[in-house]
């Protein structure tokens, strides 16, 4: 590896080890003397390695600095405390020498422990996300801000306010007690759903950093599916879902960046080992008797990973978000639902059900759908329904996509 | 936006003559209606089926086998819905399946208790 690309990529690799480790040995409320140490650690190699001097170990030597760093900071905090509050309270306190443990198990404990950690309700969503990619998977505030398409500022400001309210609520990084894992699960499971749809279906142009919210979202969910405890039919089923729509990253964006939709694909870039590990863990998540919105859509996935268009293929995915509907309403599943509907039963019965939509006509998604099911129907209808997407859309992607449509049209 | 129950009524007779195929069958269209009341986030609580057998009591200890000996009709299942109105409630109930198959639907509002 060239040495420029050197420290970048151990940043993304090892910072997240280093705090995951020592903000458990110091508990959540100082995560910021953890983070400070981890900095300081990588500050110190840019500054002392040199082309022609960089170690033998590279990751090796920022854990023995980070430990060194470590190690000081409890002496130094140790008499800090002796002197302040007296050797009652100094002695009950971890001490000195104190073990800073690096190695894989512990960093493996130390990063599950801290995703049960950050992933609690009493934070909105995006703050547990950012979070997530900041404290688990080592991104920069630069890139979680082009992520969330906001500024630095922002999300420092977005961090910080999370990080007060965690300590306020004594969080302890610890992994729950059994009777409770399967509700603080479902907060975890939640954060990995949301990080990973950031990247597959974020409005950011930056192609890369959206395939990597997708890998970190894998790699926290293969976390949970490595710990015995935690490998439960739930997580395997959103991994599974994970795979069946990682398997299309290649096939989904166009050489410029541009979304290429489901049905124009080249359906020669789907990964097939991607599919294959999706199925095999979606047979995983079949043990048990529970079924929740991962298996369902996990289900959805898997039929969208069969090439031939076939109406078992359709009826089964209008079936399967029936089940997620009437589990869970969500805008974009009514509206897929309805797609689904014209595939299995044809247009004019997903018109009719369409019309009755009436809560999404804000939607730009839900008229470029009308402007779907309305082509070759009624092609006024569907390019005044074009014409309303134009006007709600957003994005530049979105509306040249609209544009097409149009064009296809006249 | 008010929550109202729809009661589905039947004859007794009808889910005990099925195959599990026929049940099958039948499934499919309550799926796709409830479904797409779900789609409109109409949808409250998806309710549930009653079996077949049932007891009524009645006062002076008397329990007799099912609603069924003096009426044709019983209750096979319930959802609710969220409408604006008592119509609207109404209209939404015209696609249920059970009126393809000779039953009805009663369509009433749930009052909440007051604490």
């Amino acid at each position: 590896m060239q040495n420029d690309q050197l420290l970048p990529h151990l940043y993304r690799t090892e910072y997240r080890k280093i705090i995951a480790v020592l903000a458990r040995r110091f508990g959540f409320e100082h995560i910021q003397i953890a983070e400070d140490i981890a900095s300081d650690t990588f500050l110190l190699a840019s500054e002392t390695w040199t082309s022609d001097k960089v170690p033998a170990n590279p990751a090796a030597w920022l854990y023995t600095v980070a430990k060194n760093k470590a190690r000081d900071y409890l002496k130094h905090n140790a008499i800090f405390k002796e002197k302040v509050s007296g050797p009652v309270i100094a002695a009950s306190s971890v001490t000195g020498e104190a073990d800073i443990d690096l190695s894989e198990e512990n960093i493996k404990d130390s990063q599950l422990q801290m995703m049960f950690a950050i992933c609690q309700p009493v934070i909105a969503p995006e703050a547990q996300i950012g979070l997530a990619l900041r404290i688990l998977c080592g991104f920069g505030i630069d890139e979680i801000a082009d992520a969330f398409l906001s500024n630095k500022e922002t999300i420092n400001k977005r961090l910080f306010r999370a990080k007060e309210k965690l300590r306020e609520q004594n969080i302890k990084i610890a992994f729950p007690q059994n009777k409770e894992i399967n509700q603080r699960l479902e907060t975890v499971l939640l954060t990995l759903y949301l990080l990973f749809n950031e990247g597959y279906y974020s409005v950011s142009s930056n192609t890369n950093l959206r395939k990597e919210l997708c890998l970190e979202a894998m790699r926290l969910n293969y976390l949970l599916l490595e710990n015995k405890t935690t490998d439960l039919p739930i997580v395997n089923a959103l991994f599974s879902l994970m795979c069946f729509h990682a398997s299309r990253f290649d096939a989904r964006i166009d050489k410029d960046g541009e979304m290429i939709i489901y049905d124009e694909q080249d359906t020669s870039l789907w990964n097939d080992e991607l599919i294959s590990r999706g199925t095999n863990y979606l047979i995983r998540a079949s043990r048990g008797d529970q079924l929740t919105r991962y298996h369902l859509e996990a289900a959805i996935a898997y039929w969208h990973t069969q090439k031939q268009d076939s109406a078992e293929k359709w009826e089964s995915i209008l079936q399967l978000y029936n089940k997620l509907l009437i589990l869970e309403y969500s805008p974009m599943a009514a509206l897929n639902r309805t797609y689904a509907l014209a595939k299995a039963n044809g247009k004019e019965k997903a018109i009719t059900e369409a019309e009755k939509l009436t809560q999404l006509t804000g939607s730009h998604l839900y008229h470029t759908l009308l402007g779907y099911l309305y082509t070759a129907i009624d092609n006024e209808k569907a390019l005044q329904h074009l014409h309303q997407a134009l006007k709600l859309a957003k994005t530049t992607t979105e509306k040249n996509r609209i544009r097409k449509n149009m064009k296809a049209l006249n | 936006m008010n929550d109202f129950l729809l009661i589905f009524r039947r004859d007794a007779g009808f889910d005990a003559q099925l195959t599990p195929a026929q049940l099958q069958a039948i499934s499919k269209p309550w799926q796709d209606w409830m479904g797409g009341l779900a789609a409109q986030n109409k949808l409250a609580d998806s309710g549930n089926r009653l079996a077949v057998e049932g007891k009524v009591v009645k006062p002076g200890n008397v329990i007799t086998n099912g609603p069924y000996v003096e009426i044709k009709e019983a209750i096979g299942g319930y959802i609710v819905v969220r409408a604006a109105s008592l119509d609207e409630a109404a209209e939404l109930s015209k696609g249920c399946p059970i009126l393809t198959t000779g039953g009805n639907v009663e369509v009433r509002q749930i009052v909440p208790m007051q604490p």
